[in-house]
C-alpha cells in the first residue's frame, strides 16, 4: 500500500467525508487516490478558503475540518486560517504535501518549514520521516486534535513517502497511548474547589456568569442554561460565548468588551462576584483585568489549566470541564435565588441603555435595525457568519442566538476574510442553507470563493453591508486619530449585484430601511444562494450610543 | 518575588522538540537563564533541564505552557536550592612564567582539573553549582580569562524522589 493510500484509509478509518483542498506536485499523491475514496474533495480558489472552510465544517460538526495544500506557498497558504483555528479552539487536521525527503533543508523547489512555522498557532504538528508511520500519525492527529481543549494539527509529508509502497501494518490497531498528552478523565473538578464556589455564590450578593466559548467547546449550553434558570444569575457573554445563553432571554444581558454593549459592562463592573465560564478574557473583553481583579471577586472555570493565572488572577481556581462542573454544582446551589435588589438594578441597566432604533428613510439602511430584521425572520436560529469589523459587532450584539453553534465568526483572531469561506464549510456540514453577513472590505479579501460555492452548488445567503469603507478602521481613525480618514476607502469595489450576476447567483441592493423586509424576504425566498447589497452609512458606529468607547473614564 | 528557579522536563526524543520547547519560552516572552539537553535512562525521553529567574506565578504559567506541549511528558518545578545541581565549565587563562603556579594553585583549591597548558595558557575544567563556578572564574579575572565555555545546570532532586517519564 502508498503511503497516499494509507493517508486515505487513516482519513476514512476517522470518519471523514470531505475535504477541502487545493492540488500541487506534493500533495498529488494523495488526490490521485481520492477517486477510489467515497471521501468528497472540494476544490477550493486559495489554499485559505480550505482552511477556513474546514474550520467552519468543524464548529457544525464538532468534528476537525481537514485541509489539504501543497508545499511551499500552497502551506504558507493554509497558515492564516491554521491560527485563526487555533485562537478558537476549532479541531482541524491540515494535510501538507512536503519535497522529497532528501532534499529537506536544502531550499528545494517549493520547500518551506511548515510544521517550524506552524508550530505556535498548532496543537500539535507532525513532519513524517516514515511512511509506516502514516497511519498512527493521522490517528494521533484526530485524537489531539478533537479531545481536551481542541486545536488544529498539521500533518507534513514529504511527497517520497507518499508514493512509495509499503507493507500496511494490519491487524487490530493499537489504542492510542500518547505519554504528554492525558486529556480524558480531565472532566471534574476537584470536589473542594466545587464546594468553595458553592459557597461563594451563596454569600454572593450580586453575581454574574461571563459566558465564554469555553461551554460551547464542553457542549455545556444545556447546563449553562439550566444551571441559570434555577439560580436566576445574570449572563454576560464573550463573543466566542455569545448564543451559550439565548440571545432573547431575560437573564442574558448581552456581550461585554470593547464592542460589546454598555449596559453588559456595567454589569459585570457592578458584580461582587464573576463566575467566569470557559474564557480567556482576552483584552478585547476586559481591558483591564486588573482593575477587575481589584473590584470583585473572581471564579475561573477552564479546562485549560494554563488559562488560569495568564490573563487574570482568580480567587477560586478551577481546572475541569464545564459541563461537569455545572453538574457537580448544581445540587449544592438547590436552594439559592440571586438576590432580588441585584436583578432589578441590571435589569434597570439593560432598560436605561436600551434604545429605538430609527427606522426612518435616510438613505441608507440601519445596520442593526437590519440585524435584528434578520434575526426575527429567520427564528433566531440560522446559521450565520460574519466577517471581521463593524459586520461582525453588528451581528454579534443584535442577533439573538438561539444556538451558539449558529454563530460562525472569527473571534479570537479577527481574521477577515473568514466570513465568506466559513459558511461555505458549514452548509456542506449542516447541509443547510447558511448566511454570511460581510463587509465590503472583508467580502474581497476571500471574494474568489464564490466559485467554489458555485461549482460545488453550496447554499449561502451572501450579505454585503456595502458602506465603501473599511468601516471599523474608519470608526477607529474617527475616535482615536481625530477623523484622519486614511487607506479606508474602498472606491475601485465592483458593482456587487453585476459580480453575483457574473457569478450566476440572483441579487438585490436596498437602500432604505422601509426596503429592509422586502430585501430579506427576497434573500430567504427559497433555498439557492442570493445576495443582498445593503447601503450602510460609512459614520455608522458599532453600537452608537451603546458603545463602550462612549463610556465613562474608569469603567471598561 | 523573583528567584531562581529549575524546570526538569523529561520530553519525547523527537526531532523539532528542542525548538519546540526553546520556541515556547521566546514567543511568550519568559527568559532562560540557562539549559541543558541530554538523553535519559529511559529509552526515547531526553530530559532539558531549565533554570529560570521569576515569580512564582510566572514560573507556574511557563511550566502550564510547558505541559501543553504533547512532546512534553512530565515537568517537575523546583526552587534552585532544592536540588544537587551541577553545571561544567571550561576556561583558558592568561598566564606568565610568574603566576603560572599561582594559578594552578588556585584550581587545585576548587578541585578544578588542569585540561590542557600553553606558553601562555591553561585551560582549567571545573564541575559544580553556579555560586561555586563563578567564584572560580571571580578568582581568576585578575590573571586575564580569555575564553570560557560552560553548560546549562543540571539537576537531580535530592533523596528518594525520581520523576518519572
Ligand atoms: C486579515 C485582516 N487584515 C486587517 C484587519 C484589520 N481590520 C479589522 S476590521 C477592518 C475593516 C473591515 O472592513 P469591512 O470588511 O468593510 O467591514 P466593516 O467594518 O465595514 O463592517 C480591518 C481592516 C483584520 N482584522 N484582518
Amino acid at each position: 500500500m502508498t503511503g497516499a493510500e494509507m493517508v486515505v484509509k487513516a482519513l476514512e478509518g476517522n470518519g471523514v467525508t470531505t475535504i477541502f483542498g487545493y492540488p500541487g506536485a506534493a500533495n498529488c499523491p494523495i488526490l490521485d487516490k481520492l477517486p477510489d475514496s467515497a471521501i468528497k474533495h472540494i476544490l477550493v480558489r486559495n489554499e485559505q478558503g480550505a482552511a477556513h472552510m474546514a474550520s467552519g465544517y468543524a464548529r457544525v460538526t464538532k468534528r476537525p475540518g481537514v485541509c489539504t495544500a501543497t508545499s511551499g506557498p500552497g502551506a504558507t497558504n493554509l497558515i492564516t486560517g491554521i491560527a485563526t483555528a487555533y485562537m478558537d479552539s476549532v479541531p482541524m487536521i491540515a494535510i501538507t504535501g512536503q519535497v522529497v525527503s532528501g532534499l529537506l533543508g536544502r531550499d528545494a523547489f517549493q520547500e518551506v518549514d511548515i510544521t517550524g512555522a506552524t508550530h505556535p498557532f498548532t496543537k500539535h504538528n507532525y513532519l513524517i520521516r516514515d511512511g509506516l508511520e502514516i497511519p498512527r500519525v493521522i490517528d494521533e492527529a484526530f485524537y489531539i486534535a478533537s479531545t481536551g481543549r481542541p486545536g488544529p494539527v498539521l500533518i507534513d509529508i514529504p511527497m517520497d513517502l507518499l508514493k512509495a509502497a509499503y507493507d500496511y501494518p494490519e491487524g487490530k490497531k493499537e489504542p492510542i497511548v500518547i505519554r504528554g498528552y492525558k486529556p480524558i478523565g480531565m472532566g471534574k473538578a476537584h470536589e473542594m474547589q466545587v464546594k468553595k464556589v458553592a459557597e461563594a455564590i451563596k454569600v454572593s450578593q450580586k453575581p454574574v456568569i461571563l459566558a465564554g466559548g469555553g461551554i460551547v467547546l464542553s457542549d455545556a449550553t444545556k447546563e449553562l442554561r439550566e444551571f441559570v434558570s434555577k439560580t436566576g444569575i445574570p449572563v454576560v457573554t464573550t463573543m466566542t460565548g455569545v448564543g451559550t445563553i439565548e440571545g432573547g432571554s431575560n437573564l442574558c444581558y448581552g456581550m461585554i468588551g470593547s464592542h460589546g454593549i454598555k449596559s453588559a459592562n456595567m454589569t459585570l463592573n457592578h458584580s461582587d462576584l464573576v463566575i467566569i465560564l470557559g474564557s480567556r478574557l482576552g483584552d478585547r473583553s476586559v481591558a483591564n483585568a486588573a482593575g477587575l481583579e481589584k473590584r470583585t471577586k473572581l471564579i475561573h472555570i477552564d479546562i485549560d489549566p494554563a488559562e488560569i493565572g495568564k490573563n487574570i488572577f482568580p480567587d477560586i481556581p478551577v481546572v475541569g470541564d464545564i459541563k461537569d462542573v455545572l453538574t457537580q454544582l448544581m445540587p449544592l446551589l438547590s436552594d439559592y435565588h440571586t438576590p432580588a435588589e441585584w436583578k432589578e438594578y441590571v435589569d434597570r441597566i439593560r432598560s436605561d441603555w436600551t434604545f429605538e432604533e430609527e427606522t426612518e428613510d435616510s438613505g441608507f439602511v440601519n445596520p442593526r435595525y437590519f440585524v435584528k430584521r434578520l434575526s426575527e425572520k429567520t427564528g433566531s436560529d440560522a446559521y450565520v457568519s460574519t466577517e471581521v469589523g463593524q459586520n461582525q459587532i453588528w451581528v454579534a450584539n443584535n442577533y439573538k442566538f438561539t444556538d451558539p453553534r449558529h454563530f460562525i465568526t472569527s473571534a479570537g483572531f479577527g481574521t477577515m476574510g473568514y466570513g465568506l469561506p466559513a459558511a461555505i464549510g458549514a452548509s456542506v456540514a449542516s447541509g443547510e442553507t447558511v448566511i454570511a453577513v460581510m463587509g465590503d472590505g472583508s467580502f474581497q479579501m476571500d471574494l474568489a470563493e464564490l466559485g467554489t460555492m458555485c461549482q460545488w452548488d453550496i447554499p449561502v445567503k451572501l450579505i454585503v453591508l456595502e458602506n465603501h469603507r473599511l468601516g471599523m478602521v474608519h470608526e477607529h481613525q474617527f475616535i482615536n486619530y481625530k477623523s484622519n480618514y486614511y487607506a479606508v476607502s474602498l472606491e475601485g469595489s465592483p458593482d456587487f449585484c453585476k459580480l453575483a450576476e457574473a457569478y450566476g447567483i440572483p441579487s438585490m441592493k436596498i437602500n432604505e430601511n422601509s426596503e429592509i423586509d422586502k430585501g430579506i424576504d427576497a434573500l430567504l425566498a427559497d433555498k439557492n444562494s442570493f445576495m443582498l447589497v445593503v447601503e450602510v452609512d460609512p459614520f455608522e458606529q458599532t453600537g452608537g450610543a451603546l458603545n463602550s468607547h462612549h463610556l465613562p473614564k474608569g469603567v471598561e | 518575588m523573583e528567584s531562581k528557579y529549575i524546570l526538569s522536563v523529561l520530553v519525547e526524543d523527537n526531532s523539532g522538540v528542542l525548538s519546540k520547547v526553546v520556541g515556547l519560552f521566546s514567543r511568550r516572552g519568559f527568559n532562560i537563564h540557562s539549559l541543558a539537553v541530554g538523553v535519559t535512562n529511559i529509552e526515547g525521553v531526553s530530559r532539558i533541564t531549565i533554570e529560570v529567574i521569576g515569580d512564582e506565578l510566572t514560573v507556574e504559567q511557563i511550566s502550564k505552557q510547558l505541559n501543553k506541549l504533547i512532546d512534553v511528558i512530565k515537568i517537575k518545578v523546583s526552587r534552585s536550592d532544592e536540588l544537587v545541581k551541577r553545571g561544567l565549565l571550561l576556561v583558558k587563562v592568561k598566564i606568565s612564567p610568574k603566576n603560572r603556579t599561582e594559578v594552578i594553585q588556585i584550581a587545585d583549591i576548587f578541585r578544578a582539573n588542569i585540561v590542557d597548558v600553553s606558553q601562555s595558557t591553561v585551560t582549567a575544567e571545573l564541575t559544580g553549582g553556579d555560586s561555586k563556578l563563578n567564584a572560580f572564574l571571580e578568582m581568576l579575572a585578575p590573571y586575564g580569562i580569555e575564553e570560557t565555555a560552560m553548560t546549562g545546570m543540571i539537576a537531580l532532586e535530592r533523596g528518594t524522589n525520581v520523576l518519572k517519564a
